[in-house]
């Protein structure tokens, strides 16, 4: 290991380098402190001699309107700051979901590039340029015309063994009737997966001992759905399912993915997912090409060196690019309004509006989007510091 | 029809806006005639697109109701009705545009309600349009009231009154509609007319435009009768200069007395010429100089007259009832004709 170079010293002199850096330090940070305060006063100042009230109190009145779908229940008697935090849970909605999506998409077709058949390999590749050079405002704007152009009208939905249904509604699907036993599942489930955590880590910590292989797939999958049939029996085996059906101008019963909200996630996935198929792609490329063959020489399959080799050693590099995705797809969000879905964006579009409070409610914005990439960022960062290589 | 606005003009307005209110000191009286005459232009804020009210033609010249009143207010200022810019502004834009200073006077089918009066540092002027908000249904849903549309899926476009008042009625009604808020208009409409939303809804003048210039055929489209709120549309101006919202109001004051007293854009010069009566030689400045109490020439109302003729010309010729809108003159009539066009005297 290379030698640790020798604590500075703290010489709290004029001349020492410690005392100068701090003092720097304060300087730029009251300068920009001073900045900020200039620049809130001055905007209050302008915006009260010109008449235009402003302040956050608006957050605590009603907001009037209402919101086409929401993950919480609201009313439109309901403050504004809860609107906004249908908004929000709507814009985290569609960016957690198309996230995972987009990142299996992307590293499949990220792994795909070096497939040994040229045709999947061209289309990999053809994928990547076609959906990563179109803007996403387009994409989301085709896939939303689309949608509503060519479903059927609830009347004539089509119908997937009476179950599911795809109309001008969206994709209607049904639900489980909310008794506790559905929570008792839900429980179990939890419970499954907090087991099957444990059983890979012992799993592993067995293997490097012994060697002993178990799957690690396939056992923690069976402790999950035993977990959550365990929960279900439990909870008295409830079998109701609220199931759609066509009814007048909606869908009645079950639960539906909207146009709106398929249109946001297509549009999303497609666009990211080539973004992080090139990162995988390069990823993969970067891992030494004697570590394949190191691979093949321990008598490793293809699919085996892939998975235990290359894509871990791939991850270091993959990491740090793909957050930048995930933060974009998040930030691509926001063109959310475009095709009608009600995100944040959306939600202070209309409260802005309604109160003429525009700095606030852009302020609003920029903190709800600030807050969800740092915390990104942070989980991110977490994990690449989890997957960077262990000095053993 | 509709001039293309990109995502980032609204994120631009807001930052000059942002920017003026950082830098710029408040508003001061008589500045905006200054600084229109000095500018030797009028700006004016219209729609983007909405036919009867404001749409530019191919050859980028505008039109409607809305663009007459600045044309009239052009030519009572700057004595020439053409000297006018007009600034396309979606429905989200406009007040920013106005406070910011990017434009003297805000004509867009613009609803007057407390809360814009009263927070928004800008001040109405008068009602050019007495509006209510209505829908529009296919033909073939064969809803026939609004009260039928329960459970509807129901386009609006955002930063309009709409939203509000749509949200209001499905409430009294019991109709638990569901908004889908669009930020265009072209979207909003896009959407209804591709059989997403049951309905569409929007002032009644603004749906007759939209039927009439964007439905492939106009005849699958009915307007529903109930009008559900009241939206009297008229322009703005910021607050803080008296003088200028005194201006925008009377020449559109002077715009409906005229009617009232007949003088047309035919009939002007030669009433001009030769009128005895008292009203009708105090608004063309033949006897009282009336333009010298609000800074102008004596002169101001004949040229406005002249420019776009009197506010019955400019409803007929834009939507009225012989235009592509057929919009009828309903309580848009003048007061002693069972309307509401109401003008307090020039005199
Ligand atoms: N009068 C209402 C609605 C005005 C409004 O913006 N209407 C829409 C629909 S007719 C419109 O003109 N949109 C055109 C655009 O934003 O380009 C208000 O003042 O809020």
């Amino acid at each position: 290991m290379t030698e640790r170079a020798p604590p500075r010293k703290r010489a709290w002199t004029w001349r020492s380098q410690a005392l100068r850096g701090l003092v720097y330090q304060l300087v730029a940070v009251s300068l920009i402190a001073l900045a900020v305060w200039y620049l809130a006063q001055s905007t209050l100042a302008n915006m009260a001699a010109r008449g235009i009230q402003s302040g956050f109190g608006f957050l605590l009145q009603p907001a009037g309107f209402d919101i086409g779908e929401s993950l919480i229940p609201y009313d439109a008697l309901d403050p504004y700051w809860k609107a906004y935090a249908v908004g929000v849970l709507n814009t985290l909605r569609v960016a957690v979901v198309g996230i995972i999506f987009a990142t299996l998409l992307g590293t499949i077709l990220g792994v795909g590039r070096f497939s040994a058949n040229a045709i999947v390999r061209g289309l990999c590749y053809a994928y990547v340029e076609v959906f990563r050079n179109v803007p996403v405002l387009l994409q989301l704007l085709m896939w939303y015309l689309l949608f509503a152009d060519i479903l059927p009208p609830i009347t004539e939905a089509v119908s997937v063994g009476g179950l599911f249904f795809l109309s001008k509604n969206g994709l209607s699907f049904p639900v489980p009737v909310w008794v506790p036993g559905v929570g008792m599942a839900l429980l179990g489930t939890l419970a499954g997966v907090v087991a099957a955590w444990f059983y890979r880590r012992w799993a592993i910590a067995k293997f490097e001992a012994t060697g002993q292989i178990r799957s690690l797939f396939w056992v923690p999958i069976a402790i999950v759905v035993a977990g959550e049939l365990l929960g279900w029996i439990a909870g008295g085996a409830p079998t109701a399912w609220d199931i759609p059906k066509p009814g007048g101008f909606v869908m009645q019963g079950g639960a539906s993915a909207t146009p709106e909200f398929l249109a946001v996630l297509l549009g999303l996935v497609l666009y990211t997912s080539a973004f992080i198929a090139e990162v995988v792609r390069a990823g993969i490329a970067s891992v030494a090409h004697g570590q394949v063959e190191a691979a093949g020489s321990l008598g490793l399959s293809k699919p085996q060196s892939m998975r235990l080799v290359i894509l871990p050693q791939a991850l270091r590099v993959i990491i740090p690019p793909v957050t930048s995705q995930y933060l974009n797809l998040t930030k691509n969000s926001s063109l959310a309004v475009a095709v009608g879905y009600p995100d944040v964006v959306s939600i202070a579009n209309t409260s802005l509006n309604q109160t003429g409070r525009a700095v606030e409610c852009i302020a609003l914005i920029m903190a709800v989007y600030l807050t969800t990439s740092l915390a990104t960022s942070a989980f991110m960062n977490w994990y690449n510091r989890h997957a960077a290589i262990k000095e053993r | 029809m509709h001039m293309k606005i990109n995502n980032t003009k609204l994120a631009l307005a807001i930052v000059a806006a942002t920017s003026a209110l950082v830098v710029a000191g408040p508003a001061q009286a008589g500045k905006t005639l200054d600084a229109i005459k000095a500018r030797g232009e009028l700006v004016c804020g219209v729609n983007t697109g909405l036919a009867g009210f404001s749409a530019a033609d191919s050859q980028g010249k505008w039109s409607g109701l809305d663009v007459d009143v600045c044309r009239a207010i052009a030519a009572a200022v700057l004595s020439d009705g053409n000297k006018v810019k007009f600034v396309p502004l979606t429905a989200q834009q406009r007040f920013t545009a106005l406070q910011s200073g990017e434009i003297d006077i805000l004509s867009r089918n613009t609803t007057w309600t407390l809360t814009r009066d009263a927070s928004l540092g800008l001040s109405f002027v008068g009602i050019t349009y007495y509006d209510g908000q209505g829908f529009m249904v296919p033909v073939k849903t064969k809803v026939k009231s609004a009260k039928q549309l329960k459970n509807a899926t129901v386009c609006v476009q955002a930063g309009t009154t709409t939203e509000k008042n749509l949200t209001d009625y499905s409430r009294t009604n019991n109709l638990n509609v569901k908004p889908i808020v669009f930020e265009k208009q072209e979207a909003a409409t896009g959407a209804y007319f591709s059989g997403r939303c049951v309905a569409y809804t929007t002032d009644a003048s603004g749906l007759a435009s939209t039927r009439n210039k964007d439905a492939k055929d106009p005849k699958e489209h009915v307007i529903l009768p109930e009008l559900i709120s009241k939206e009297p549309l008229g322009p703005v101006v910021r607050r803080g200069d008296d003088e200028w919202f005194a201006i925008a109001k009377w020449v559109i004051y002077g715009l409906v007395e005229s009617e009232e007293y007949g003088i047309t854009q035919d009939n002007v010069d030669k009433l001009k010429a030769d009128s005895k009566d008292p009203v009708v030689m105090r608004i063309l400045g033949t006897s009282e100089d009336t333009g010298k109490l609000l800074g102008l020439d004596k002169d101001w109302m004949a040229r406005a007259v002249k420019t776009v003729g009197n506010y019955g010309e400019i409803f007929e010729r834009n939507v009225g009832p012989k235009t592509s809108l057929a919009l009828p003159r309903g309580i848009n009539a003048q007061w002693n004709k069972g309307g509401l066009m109401y003008a307090p005297p020039v005199r």
